[in-house]
């Protein structure tokens, strides 16, 4: 079954007189534990579909399945939940919440949005700061650490709750070279390790050129699309 | 829930300055609302309780019409001997009654062998009215207090005493006219001196009833009022209305009321100071409301507007609306607790400080009252309740704003 399913994807916004098509006509699939990355320039709808993808912003028309389920008309209630259950966010700022420390951090959507038993918490939190290499540093807080450091826990939090896709808006945009590269390494391996599929909006050419499948869009319109390994993800 | 409690408490930790000032603009709220309550309160019972319980009784029964002229004392009003014993006998049937005094209220020239005054007197028998009055022996700032009072002997008030220099063991001689106008006069051992209190009869002096029998030439048996004392003062307007109900009913031969019943409130002037100490305090509640409200919402709007991307972030990660409306309803919440128990602890500690320190304070012709400020824990419970509830209140809009905030919208803004 496939992860993502668009078909004929809308997006319009209208802004008084003004009506801007962010995203026009947009169809494509994507397979379980792709690394899948969406081009383009600003204001090219990237974001847009990443946010429709995300169930933050309903498709303006066409229909869209995520995970097996069509997300197009779905109450901002059922969104929440679905997003809870069934996707992680990794963000271009990290967003981690500052009150907390790294380890309440990742546990976060275990205990708020899936309420999950402390004992079983504890494990599968430790579990993934191991798995991005944060397991020594779950006291501390997010003031406390680098900005890769943020990064890592953001990937942690996006995993924690078994999502079967991350979408991941800009994640090496505020990295240096060195840090973005390991961060996108840590990615692939967890992709690797738990099979979730991988969506980023990005145009940082570093990304791209890891990603085994290119979206390329511009004026809202899917342009070309590639697949560097031209086998099992697209 | 104790996730929200905790996640709302590391955000008031977070913004400790914001949190600390807000706090403590609730606790001088709350503050200055149980002091006042408190200090005006005590005041309150205390002024009552010594107009009450040292002169007025808590209900008097006249004839109709004495106590519109009671400025002239008219002897003429006084009730007669078959009408006492009408209302004796409805007294007596009255459990809520706990005693009750006759009394002859005359007006009288009192003179020292050198000087001569206008005095007001109170004639009573001393067993009926120590248990009317309770606290009047509390009144004699010199002389003997027990037995309150003997035939031939008078407490005279301390504003005369001073005036005409009389003290305690003095003879005097007061001259009265009676009701037909004769004029007679009768020679009193100095008892003791009546401290004087403010209201109706607070200045007045005192004598034996058969003292002002013979003084005024009454034959037969009259008295100018009823002073009642309630068991528990509680049942006030349930037994001034039977007693009304029962008296009212009781016509003359021209169809009229006879008697005329009222309650310390109606008679003495400190009730209405009293009514209006209550309204400021209810003006005082009100700002302590408007306060909680302004700061609350102030920071609440502020701690929204802040933590923008922050909604938006744990809104994108599946935090269901109404999460995030309890957890920003959760901090106001806390600040609420926290102003609230800070400004109660001050508050109690300052109450035990005032009775500590014996504050005393000077009240018309009274000095020397001493402060002794209490509250009742109704009263800071029904405080702590509005302040904590207000704080919940004014928390509301700026959390449902938080909970309907579009989460993308949220994770653009910077």
């Amino acid at each position: 079954m496939s992860v993502i399913v668009a078909k004929q994807l809308e997006k319009t916004y209208v802004a008084g007189d003004i009506t801007v098509k962010a995203v026009q006509g947009v169809s494509f699939t994507i397979e379980p534990a792709s690394f899948v990355s969406f081009v383009g320039p600003s204001g090219s709808g990237k974001s847009t579909l990443l946010n429709m993808i995300g169930c933050l912003d309903p498709p303006t028309s066409g229909s869209l399945e995520v995970v097996g389920q069509d997300i197009s008309n779905l109450s901002r209630k059922e969104a929440a939940l679905f997003r809870g259950e069934h996707i992680g966010f990794v963000f271009q700022d990290f967003n981690l919440i500052p009150v907390l420390t790294v380890f309440e951090n990742v546990e976060y959507p275990l205990q708020m949005v899936q309420n999950w038993s402390p004992p079983e918490r504890k494990k599968r939190v430790q579990e993934l700061l191991d798995a991005v290499g944060m397991g020594d540093q779950g006291d501390k807080y997010p003031g406390q650490i680098s900005g890769g450091q943020k990064q890592r826990v953001a990937v942690a939090r996006a995993l924690v709750t078994n999502a079967k896709l991350v979408l991941a808006d800009e994640p090496t945009a505020n990295l240096d070279r060195e840090t973005a590269n390991r961060i996108i390494t840590l990615m692939k391996k967890m992709r690797d390790e738990f099979d979730t599929t991988f969506v980023f909006s990005t145009h940082d050419p570093r990304v791209v050129e890891n990603a085994e499948i290119i979206f390329n869009l511009e004026d809202g319109k899917l342009i070309k699309s590639a697949n560097s390994e031209g086998d099992r993800h697209a | 829930m104790l996730n929200i409690l905790r996640l709302a408490a590391r955000n008031l930790k977070r913004y400790r300055r914001r949190t600390f000032l807000t706090s403590m603009l609730i606790s001088l709220g709350v503050v200055a609302v149980l002091l006042f309550i408190s200090v005006s309160g005590s005041f309150k019972v205390m002024m009552v309780g010594q107009i009450t319980d040292s002169m007025l009784g808590h209900l008097q029964i006249h004839k109709k019409g004495y106590l519109a002229s009671i400025d002239s004392l008219p002897l003429n009003r006084n009730l007669n001997a078959k009408q006492l014993k009408k209302i004796e006998q409805i007294l007596a049937e009255e459990e809520a009654v706990e005693a009750y005094s006759k009394r002859i209220k005359l007006g009288a020239m009192f003179s020292n062998f050198t000087e001569t005054t206008n005095i007001r007197l109170n004639a009573v028998l001393p067993a009926e009215e120590l248990k009317t009055a309770p606290l009047l022996t509390k009144r004699i700032i010199q002389g003997q207090q027990d037995g309150l009072i003997e035939k031939g002997e008078i407490l005279i008030p301390e504003l005369i005493a001073k005036g005409m220099k009389v003290k305690v063991g003095d003879s005097i001689v007061l001259v009265a006219n009676n009701k037909d106008g004769s004029v007679n006069g009768q020679t009193f051992l100095v008892r003791g001196i009546l401290e004087g209190i403010s209201g109706p009869g607070g200045r007045d002096g005192m004598i034996h009833l058969e003292d002002a029998r013979a003084l005024l030439r009454i034959d037969g048996v009259e008295v100018s009022e009823i002073a009642i004392r309630l068991k528990n003062m509680d049942q006030l307007a349930d037994v001034f209305a039977r007693l009304k109900s029962e008296l009212g009913s009781i016509m003359n031969q021209q169809d009229k009321p006879v008697f005329e019943v009222h309650t310390w409130e109606k008679i003495s002037p400190f009730f209405n100071i009293a009514k209006m100490i209550d309204l400021m305090t209810f003006f005082i509640k009100i700002m302590l409301v408007a306060i909680v409200l302004v700061s609350i919402m102030n920071v609440m709007i502020m701690a929204v507007y802040e933590r923008i991307n922050e909604i938006g972030t744990i809104s994108a990660i599946g935090t269901l609306p109404n999460k995030i409306l309890g957890l920003f309803l959760v901090e106001g919440l806390l600040l609420g607790i926290l102003g609230t128990a800070i400004g109660t602890v001050i508050s109690l500690v300052s109450i035990a400080i005032m009775n500590a320190s014996q504050i005393s304070f000077d009240f018309g012709r009274q000095t020397g009252l001493l402060l002794t400020p209490t509250i009742a824990a109704n009263e800071v419970i029904t405080v702590v309740l509005v302040v904590i509830g207000i704080a919940v209140l004014a928390s509301l809009q700026p959390a449902y704003k938080a909970a309907k905030m579009d989460p993308i919208t949220a994770l653009r803004h910077v």
